[in-house]
């Protein structure tokens, strides 16, 4: 499903944020990126999701070699992606429904159909009943179940999360993983980097540890 | 696949209606800098319309006098009487010499100058009066008439048309140059509008990018936008113009009774205000088009 071989990037000024990077993710797995700070966690998110271009080497995501794939083909294959990110990258002009719903316009969705699935998402990260209220008011936890339930909607193939617990206490933490883990469960692969590797141990994935920009 | 597309459009209308009515104070400020940009080119159109209907109701009472060569005769006379009436340009009578001559009498202080004439010195004459009054049609049809046999001359009775069109057509191109710069005014006024919607909607930009969203996706509520709001700009422009020329309507139409005759300025009817529309709408997607590229350009780095 994902497959990167020698994947490298630099970014301009000669910083080499991953090094030469090789692994293979099956569909189904699920993985987390580990490392320290600075270590190319998001850096190496940000190439699977197609939000950067590698310098060198092949990322080969869903049968698509992203180091050429077009420009204007991008949006398609990140249609298969769930992406949530640590800063949740929220709309607080909108609704919590209608920010679930905006994934569901982007791909053409009938209106009657994107709002039962966008309550039955909203339903699966606990947060159905505050699906009028504005984002602001919901806590850090709400928020990042918010991005989880706006990442999911479109039922993606693939769930990848950047340090989604990176802002959360120890509990509202193991619920987002929790709700991950879920995911999981019914077939759908999740990539997760975190630089807390406590949390491996819950839930027995495969590794993807780095350490500047290599993998180890 | 087309349900898909619909739908998409279905958002980015409503994504457009909702930002034009979530700032109304800005929404309404700039249908007023529109409307006043769109008001002066359609007046000025519009007021030169009724000033040609006009010249083409007082062209219509226009004559072209045909004037005989002395020994045309009964002959020329029937000769130039058969050509009219195959030519059909219209009505036209017949004024013999004596008539003419005996009019000139009947002139204030002219009876005696005709009196002391040897002989009469009028030609037979016919005057034509054209079914159709534009200069072009008058022009064509003395120039004809000057070609036929017998005739000495061809008066045509509408100098001051000719220079009355000349006028138009000149109001016409200075109303044109006009309407071309009030048009780049209302481009560079949604330009300015929708790079500050960008901006402030660069968040979600963002994220419908990182999610999935197409460019077009991105930059269509913006054209709608635009073009919505040249389209409602356009309908207060013709709703100002509407209103002054109401308010003109009665003063100008005492002028014109003053000097014996009538005029009255005739509004915009449904077409000029869908015209309006329409081209406040062509020139607010053009103007958010070219912002739109622009903006995000700039906003991609």
């Amino acid at each position: 499903m994902i497959s990167a071989s020698h994947l490298t990037k630099r970014y301009p000024g000669g910083y080499e944020a991953v090094k030469e990077v090789s692994f293979d993710i099956e569909a189904g797995d699920m993985v987390f990126i580990t490392g320290h700070s600075g270590a190319g966690k998001t850096t190496l998110v940000k190439l699977i999701a197609a939000i950067e271009r590698p310098t060198s080497g092949s990322l080969i995501v869903n049968g698509q070699n992203l180091a050429a794939l077009r420009r204007s083909a991008i949006p398609y294959l990140r249609r298969h992606f769930g992406l949530v990110f640590q800063d949740q990258k929220l709309l607080f002009d909108r609704s919590v429904l209608a920010n679930v719903l905006l994934h569901l316009q982007i791909v053409g969705q009938p209106p009657k159909e994107a709002v039962r699935r966008a309550r039955a998402a909203l339903d699966k990260v606990g947060l159905l009943e505050r699906e009028r209220a504005n984002p602001i008011a919901l806590s850090g936890g709400e928020q990042q179940r918010l991005a989880i339930a706006r990442a999911v909607v479109n039922r993606p193939t693939v769930l990848l999360a950047d340090e989604p617990t990176g802002n959360l206490d120890t509990e509202s933490a193991s619920a987002i993983l929790d709700i991950f883990a879920s995911f999981h469960q019914v077939g759908v692969t999740v990539l997760i980097s975190t630089h807390d590797p406590h949390w491996i141990r819950n839930y027995q994935p495969k590794v993807l540890q780095l350490d500047h920009g290599r993998l180890v | 696949m087309m349900h898909s597309w619909l739908f998409q459009h279905r958002v980015a209308v409503s994504s457009a209606v909702r930002r034009l009515w979530g700032a109304p104070l800005n929404t309404l400020l700039s249908l007023l800098v529109i409307g006043i940009a769109l008001t002066l080119p359609a007046a000025g159109y519009l007021l030169i319309e009724n000033l040609r209907v006009f010249s083409a109701r007082a062209s219509g009472t226009q004559q072209i006098s045909i004037f005989l060569e002395r020994e045309a005769g009964r002959k020329g006379v029937a000769e130039i009487e058969s050509r009219l009436q195959s030519a059909n340009p219209g009505r036209w009578r017949f004024v013999p010499r004596e008539e003419a001559l005996k009019r000139l009498q009947e002139s204030t202080g002219m009876a005696e100058v005709v009196a002391s004439l040897p002989r009469n010195p009028l030609p037979d004459a016919f005057v034509v009066e054209p079914a159709e009054g534009s200069p072009e049609v008058l022009e064509a049809l003395r120039q004809s008439f000057t070609a036929w046999p017998q005739v000495a001359h061809v008066q045509l009775d509408s100098a001051w048309v000719r220079r009355f069109d000349a006028l138009l057509r000149l109001g016409k191109l200075a109303v044109t140059l006009l309407a071309l710069v009030f048009g780049a005014g209302l481009v560079a006024i949604t330009f300015n509008t929708i790079r500050l919607q960008v901006v402030s909607h660069a968040a979600e930009i963002e994220v419908a990018r990182l999610i999935g969203a197409t460019n077009a996706f991105v930059r269509r509520p913006f054209y709608y936008f635009g073009a919505l709001q040249g389209a409602l700009g356009g309908v207060l422009a013709a709703l100002l113009v509407g209103l002054g020329f109401k308010l003109l309507d009665a003063p100008i139409a005492e002028l014109a009774a003053l000097y014996g005759g009538k005029f009255a300025l005739a509004g915009p009817g449904a077409l000029d205000v869908l015209l309006l529309a329409v081209i406040g709408a062509g020139l607010g997607w053009l103007g958010a088009q070219l912002s739109v590229s622009l903006s995000l350009r700039q906003l991609n780095g």
